[in-house]
C-alpha cells in the first residue's frame, strides 16, 4: 500500500458512509452482546428490508460507548442520539421514528456528565467505527500516525515525539514510555533480534478497559505495535491475549488478516525497508502472566513465572533479546501522538501524568461503565459526576483502585487529583484502571479477604513469601472475619504484610498486601470492632473465673481449625 | 527473665514445675539425664509439681513451668491455661510442645477417622469408641505457643540433656540462654 | 565458571573487572559474578536454600536477598550481578528478621515433623533454622494432606518435606537432561511432578541417576531403605559435572 491508496481507501469510505441519512449504531462490545445486542442488530436490519430503506439506512455493529449499565446502546449518527437499553421488539419503533422526533422512553441523556466530563483519545473511535473493518479505522485517519512515522521521521524522532509526550505506561506502574523505548532501542543482541509484545492479559477482577479497546478499536493497537516496533527496531511483535477474550481474540486475528492484505503489516510497510509482524499468543487463565517475565516465560512456552530482575526485559526479553513491553492502552495511545504531536498530548493531564485514563468503573454505583478521563481529574467527579453516585440513597464508603495491588481510599481523598503520584502517595495505585466504589453495607475486611485470596490462588508458587504468605495472610483474615482473632493475630498480619511485599519476587507479592495495608491504614475500626467481638465471645465463653488468658490464647479455640482452609463467606 | 532465684532471698529456692501433655515422655526422660547435674540443680529449685511427684494439683505462684507435649484435648487446653495464669516463666520443651511434631500427623486427618482406626477398625473385642470421661481430643494438635504464651522454646526430639542444664542454669542465673546455640528441631 | 545463573544481558562482550563493597569491604570481582559468588570467596556466607553451586540460579526462596544501597528493592544475591561501585549490606536486623520468616513460612506451608524424618539431622532447611536463631514457628501451621510416591523402586518423593526450591527440576534438566521433574499448579497448591503428573515409578524419562535425589536439601527426595535420620545427601558432584559439560562448549 502506498500512501496514496491509503488515502483512496478513507475517502471511499468516508463517501459510502455519507451516502446514508441515517447510520444506526448499535454496541457489539461483550457488555451489550450479553444483553443479545446482535438480535437487536438483527431486527433492525430486518426492519429497514421491510420498509425499503436500504439505500437511506445502514446498520452496524460497534465497539463500546461506554455506559455499560444501560446496554445494549443503539445511537443514530448523524444525529447523535443515543438509546439505551434497546429490546429487539424496539426495532420497528425505532425505525419508523427515524426522520421524527425520537422515541423518549428509550431516550439516552447524551448531555449528562457521564458523557459531558470524558475526555476520548484511546476511546475516540469506540462506538464510532466498525471493529470488524479495517476501512473504517482508515476513514477517521487510522494508519496515519504510522505513515507519519515511516515515511517522515527517524526512529529516533519517534522516540522523542513519544518522550514528548509525557506518556507512561498505563499497565499499573507507569514508567515514562519514551525511556523505556529509548532503552530498547539502545540494547544490542548479537544476532540482532528484537521483539515487542503487547500486554493483554488483562486480569484484576472488575477490569475490563483493554478488553474493551481490543474488540472495539483493535486496529489501534497494530498500529502502536508497528509503530513502536519501527522507534526500537524490532520486526516481530506478539500480542498476548487472555484466552478468556475469544472475541478480542477474534477481532484481532481478523484485524491483523486484513492488516497484512493491505500490506499494513508484513515486509516493505508503505514501501519503506520496515517490516513488522504481529502473531498472537493466548494466556491460559493465569493472573501472573501480566508479570512482564511471566509473560515471556509464558510465550517461550515455559511455565509462566516471573524471573528476578535485573536484567530487565528491555535488555534481555524473549528468547534472551531486548524486548519492548508495553500494555494495550499504552499502545493504543501513540497513533494519535504520532498524528498530532507529543505536546498536543502534553496539554492533557497534569504536569507528572499527562494524557487521559480509562477506568472501568464498577461496583455502587449508577452509571457503571467504561470512562476515559483526562488525568487529575478529582475522584469526586468520576464518582459522582460522571458515575452519578451512590444508587439506593446510600453512603459513600470506599472506592478501590488498581485491583488486587491497589488500595481502599476513604471519603476524604474524594478531592485527591487521580495521578500516578497522588493515589501512591495515598497507599494505593493507578493500576491498569479498575475503579470499585463502595457503599456503606461494605466490610472493609472483607473486601482485604477477597483481594488476598485472588492474590492466594494467582501467586505463581514460585517464591515463599508471596506463595505461602500470601495463604497465611488470606487465614487470617478469614480469622479476623470469624471474630476467632487476637491482637497478636492482627500484629502478625500486619508483620506479614511487610514482609511480603519486601522480599516477593514480583509485582503480584510485593503488592499482594496493599488491599490490607490500605484498610488497616484507612479503616482500622473495623478490623478493632471484628476482634473486640471475638474477645467479648472469648470472655462470655470462659465461664467468668478470673482466669488469667494469655494475650496468644485463640478464642474459641476448641474449634477446628479445618474449615480456615476452606472458603467462608461471612 | 530477671523474676529468678536470685532476685530473691537467698533461701528461696526457685519453684519449678513440670507438665506432661500429648507425648512420649522422653523430654522428661532427657530431663533426668541430666544425672549428677541434678543434685546441683536441686540447690537452687524445688519441684513443686511434676509426673515425678506426688502432687494432684498445680500449686499457685510457680517460677518456671516446664511443658512437654503438645495440646490435643480439651483437658490439655484448660491445664496450660491454669498453669499459665500461675507460671512466671513458661518453657516449652522439645519438639511436641515446640511444634506438634509426631501427635500433630493425624492433623491432616478427621478426628472421627482417627478414631475409628484406633477404637473400631483394629479392635479384636469389642470395637466401640470411648465415650464418657475422657478429654475431648481436638480438630488439630497444636503446639503450646498456639494456646498460651510461652517465653523459652527448646526444639529438639528430645532435647539433650546438656542443653536443658544449660538453659535451666541461665535462667537461674537471670541470663537469656541462646537456645539456637546448643538445640536444634528433631534432635 | 558454573552455568551462567542469569541470562547475560545483551550487549555485554567481555567481562569486566569491577570493585564494590560487601559488608563494608572492598572486593574485586569479574562483571558477570553474582554477589553470592563473590560474597562467598571473600568469606561471607549469605544463607541460601534454593540455589546450588552448579545449577542456574532461581532466586525464589529470598534467604538471599541483600540489601543494595540506591536500590529501593532487597535483591537475591544468588542471580543479582555485581556492579561497578556496588554497596552490599549482607546481613541487618531487617534481613534477619525476614529470613528468619521465610524460614517460618516454609516450616508452617507443609508437614515437616523432622524427629521422623529420613534427613533428621542432615537436613538443610534444620539446619538454617539452627543458624537463624529460629527456635518456634510462630505462624499458624497449615497441616495440608500430602501425597507420597513410592513408585520408582528405587526413590521415593515424600510431598510432606517438599519446600519447592525445584533444585531437582533444575538437576535433571541443566545436568541429566532428562526433565523429568517439573511443578504444576499455582501458589500454594505447587507440586513437584515427574512427567505429565504421572507416579515416578512409570516415567519414561526418569533415568534413575540420582540426583535429584542428591540435591534435595531436605527429606522430600531419598533412598529406599533408609528410616530416620539416615539418608545422607551427596552435592559435592554437581559443580564437577557442571565443569565438564561447560568445557565442552566454545
Amino acid at each position: 500500500m502506498t500512501p496514496e491508496e491509503l488515502q483512496k481507501v478513507a475517502i471511499i469510505e468516508q463517501e459510502s458512509q455519507e451516502q446514508y441519512d441515517h447510520r444506526i449504531h448499535v454496541c457489539m462490545a461483550a457488555g451489550c452482546l450479553s444483553n443479545r445486542a446482535d438480535l437487536v442488530k438483527q431486527q433492525l436490519e430486518k426492519q429497514i428490508a421491510a420498509n425499503g430503506l436500504e439505500r437511506r439506512c445502514t446498520v452496524k455493529g460497534v465497539g463500546c460507548m461506554g455506559l455499560c449499565a444501560a446496554g445494549p446502546l443503539v445511537s443514530i449518527q448523524p444525529k447523535g442520539i443515543m438509546y439505551q437499553e434497546v429490546k429487539p421488539t424496539d426495532a420497528p419503533d425505532i425505525i419508523q421514528t427515524l426522520d421524527k422526533a425520537p422515541i423518549e422512553r428509550l431516550r439516552c441523556d447524551t448531555a449528562m456528565p457521564f458523557f459531558k466530563e470524558q475526555k476520548k483519545v484511546v476511546l475516540e473511535n469506540c462506538g464510532l467505527i466498525d471493529p470488524e473493518r479495517v476501512e473504517e479505522y482508515i476513514a477517521v485517519g487510522g494508519y496515519q500516525g504510522l505513515l507519519k512515522a515511516l515515511t517522515e521521521m527517524q526512529p529516533a524522532e519517534v522516540i522523542e515525539e513519544v518522550t514528548r509526550s509525557g506518556l507512561r505506561g498505563r499497565g499499573g506502574a507507569g514508567f515514562p514510555t519514551g525511556l523505556k523505548w529509548s532503552t530498547v532501542a539502545k540494547a544490542q543482541h548479537p544476532d540482532g533480534r528484537k521483539f515487542v509484545i503487547c500486554n493483554a492479559d488483562e486480569g484484576d477482577p472488575g477490569a475490563f478497559m483493554d478488553r474493551s479497546v481490543l474488540e472495539s478499536d483493535p486496529h489501534r493497537i497494530l498500529e502502536g505495535m508497528a509503530i513502536a516496533a519501527y522507534a526500537v527496531g524490532a520486526t516481530q511483535g506478539y500480542l498476548y491475549v487472555r484466552a478468556e477474550y475469544p472475541l478480542a481474540v477474534k477481532r484481532l486475528k481478523q484485524a491483523i488478516r486484513q492488516a497484512e492484505r493491505l500490506a499494513l503489516l508484513g515486509n516493505n510497510i508503505f514501501g519503506t525497508p520496515f517490516s513488522f509482524n504481529v502473531d498472537i499468543r493466548l494466556g491460559a487463565g493465569a493472573f501472573v502472566c501480566g508479570e512482564e517475565t511471566a509473560l515471556i516465560a509464558s510465550i517461550e512456552g515455559k511455565r509462566g513465572q516471573p524471573r528476578p530482575r535485573p536484567p530487565f526485559p528491555a535488555e534481555s526479553g524473549l528468547w534472551g533479546c531486548p524486548t519492548l513491553i508495553n500494555n494495550v492502552e499504552t499502545f493504543a495511545n501513540i497513533p494519535p501522538i504520532l498524528r498530532n504531536g507529543g505536546e498536543w498530548f502534553a496539554q492533557i493531564g497534569t504536569e507528572k501524568s499527562k494524557g487521559t485514563k480509562v477506568f472501568a468503573l464498577a461496583g455502587r454505583v449508577k452509571n457503571t461503565g467504561l470512562i476515559e478521563v483526562p488525568m487529575g481529574i478529582p475522584l469526586r467527579r468520576i464518582i459522582f459526576d460522571i458515575g452519578g453516585g451512590i444508587p439506593d440513597g446510600r453512603k459513600f464508603k470506599a472506592v478501590q483502585t488498581g485491583g488486587p495491588s491497589g488500595g481502599c481510599l476513604p471519603e476524604r481523598f474524594l478531592d485527591m487529583p487521580v495521578d500516578y503520584e497522588s493515589l501512591m502517595q495515598a497507599g494505593s495505585i493507578m493500576g491498569s484502571g479498575g475503579m470499585i466504589v463502595m457503599d456503606d453495607t461494605s466490610c472493609m475486611v472483607d473486601v482485604a479477604r477477597y483481594f488476598m485470596e485472588f492474590c492466594m490462588s494467582e501467586s505463581c508458587g514460585k517464591c515463599v513469601p508471596c506463595r505461602v504468605g500470601t495463604a497465611q495472610m488470606h487465614d487470617l483474615l478469614v480469622k479476623i472475619i470469624e471474630k476467632r482473632a487476637t491482637d497478636s493475630d492482627v500484629r502478625l498480619l500486619n508483620e506479614l504484610c511487610d514482609m511480603v511485599q519486601s522480599t516477593s519476587l514480583c509485582g503480584l507479592g510485593q503488592t499482594a498486601p496493599n488491599p490490607v495495608l490500605s484498610t488497616l491504614r484507612y479503616f482500622p475500626e473495623e478490623y478493632e470492632a471484628l476482634v473486640q467481638a471475638g474477645r467479648e465471645r472469648e470472655a462470655a465463653g470462659s465461664n467468668g473465673s478470673a482466669m488469667h488468658v494469655a494475650p496468644q490464647l485463640k478464642p474459641n479455640s476448641t474449634q477446628p481449625q479445618a474449615h480456615v482452609d476452606s472458603e467462608v463467606t461471612p | 527473665m530477671n523474676r529468678n532465684a536470685k532476685d530473691k532471698p537467698a533461701a528461696t529456692k526457685a519453684r519449678v514445675a513440670t507438665i506432661w501433655l500429648d507425648g512420649c515422655s522422653g523430654c522428661h526422660m532427657s530431663f533426668l539425664d541430666m544425672d549428677e547435674r541434678l543434685l546441683a540443680l536441686a540447690e537452687q529449685i524445688e519441684l513443686v509439681y511434676s509426673p515425678l511427684v506426688d502432687q494432684k494439683e498445680f500449686p499457685p505462684q510457680v517460677d518456671v513451668a516446664i511443658v512437654e507435649g503438645a495440646v490435643a484435648t480439651d483437658e490439655d487446653i484448660e491445664k496450660m491455661r491454669l498453669v499459665r495464669s500461675r507460671t512466671k516463666v513458661l518453657i516449652a520443651l522439645g519438639d511436641c510442645a515446640v511444634t506438634g511434631n509426631v501427635p500433630s500427623m493425624r492433623n491432616s486427618i478427621p478426628v472421627e477417622d482417627v478414631f475409628d482406626r484406633a477404637y473400631r477398625d483394629n479392635a479384636q473385642l469389642q470395637p466401640q469408641r470411648p465415650a464418657t470421661n475422657l478429654p475431648v481430643l481436638l480438630e488439630r494438635v497444636r503446639p503450646v505457643h498456639e494456646v498460651v504464651k510461652v517465653d523459652v522454646h527448646i526444639p529438639g526430639c528430645p532435647p539433650p540433656a546438656d542443653a536443658i542444664f544449660y538453659i535451666i542454669s541461665e535462667l537461674l542465673a537471670g541470663r537469656t540462654p541462646d537456645v539456637a546455640a546448643v538445640t536444634r528441631f528433631g534432635k | 565458571m558454573t552455568r551462567p545463573s542469569v541470562p547475560k544481558p545483551a550487549g555485554v562482550a567481555q567481562p569486566q573487572v569491577v570493585t564494590l563493597r560487601i559488608d563494608g569491604r572492598d572486593v574485586s570481582a569479574r562483571s558477570d559474578e553474582t554477589i553470592l559468588s563473590v560474597a562467598r570467596q571473600n568469606r561471607i556466607d549469605i544463607p541460601t536454600l534454593c540455589y546450588l553451586d552448579g545449577l542456574s540460579g532461581w532466586g525464589a526462596c529470598r534467604l538471599c536477598l541483600v540489601d543494595i544501597k540506591g536500590t529501593p528493592k532487597l535483591l537475591p544475591a544468588c542471580v543479582t550481578l555485581v556492579r561497578e561501585g556496588m554497596e552490599v549490606t549482607t546481613d541487618s536486623p531487617r534481613l534477619q528478621k525476614y529470613r528468619r520468616m521465610v524460614l517460618e513460612l516454609l516450616f508452617s506451608e507443609r508437614n515437616h515433623v523432622c524427629s521422623v524424618c529420613v534427613s533428621n539431622g542432615k537436613c538443610e532447611l534444620q539446619a538454617m533454622a539452627q543458624r537463624l536463631g529460629m527456635t518456634h514457628v510462630s505462624l499458624p501451621y497449615r497441616y495440608p494432606r500430602l501425597e507420597f510416591d513410592s513408585s520408582n523402586d528405587l526413590f521415593r518423593m515424600d510431598h510432606n518435606r517438599c519446600i519447592l526450591c525445584t533444585r531437582c527440576v533444575r538437576v535433571c534438566d541443566e545436568i541429566e537432561g532428562a526433565h523429568t521433574w517439573d511443578c504444576r499448579g499455582r501458589g500454594i497448591e505447587t507440586r513437584i511432578i515427574s512427567d505429565l503428573n504421572e507416579p515416578w515409578g512409570e516415567s519414561s524419562t526418569c533415568t534413575r541417576c540420582g540426583k535429584c535425589v542428591n540435591v534435595c536439601p531436605t527429606g522430600a527426595l531419598s533412598q529406599k531403605g533408609t528410616a530416620v535420620a539416615e539418608m545422607t545427601k551427596r552435592v559435592t558432584f554437581l559443580p564437577y559435572l557442571t565443569l565438564m559439560r561447560n568445557s565442552d562448549e566454545p
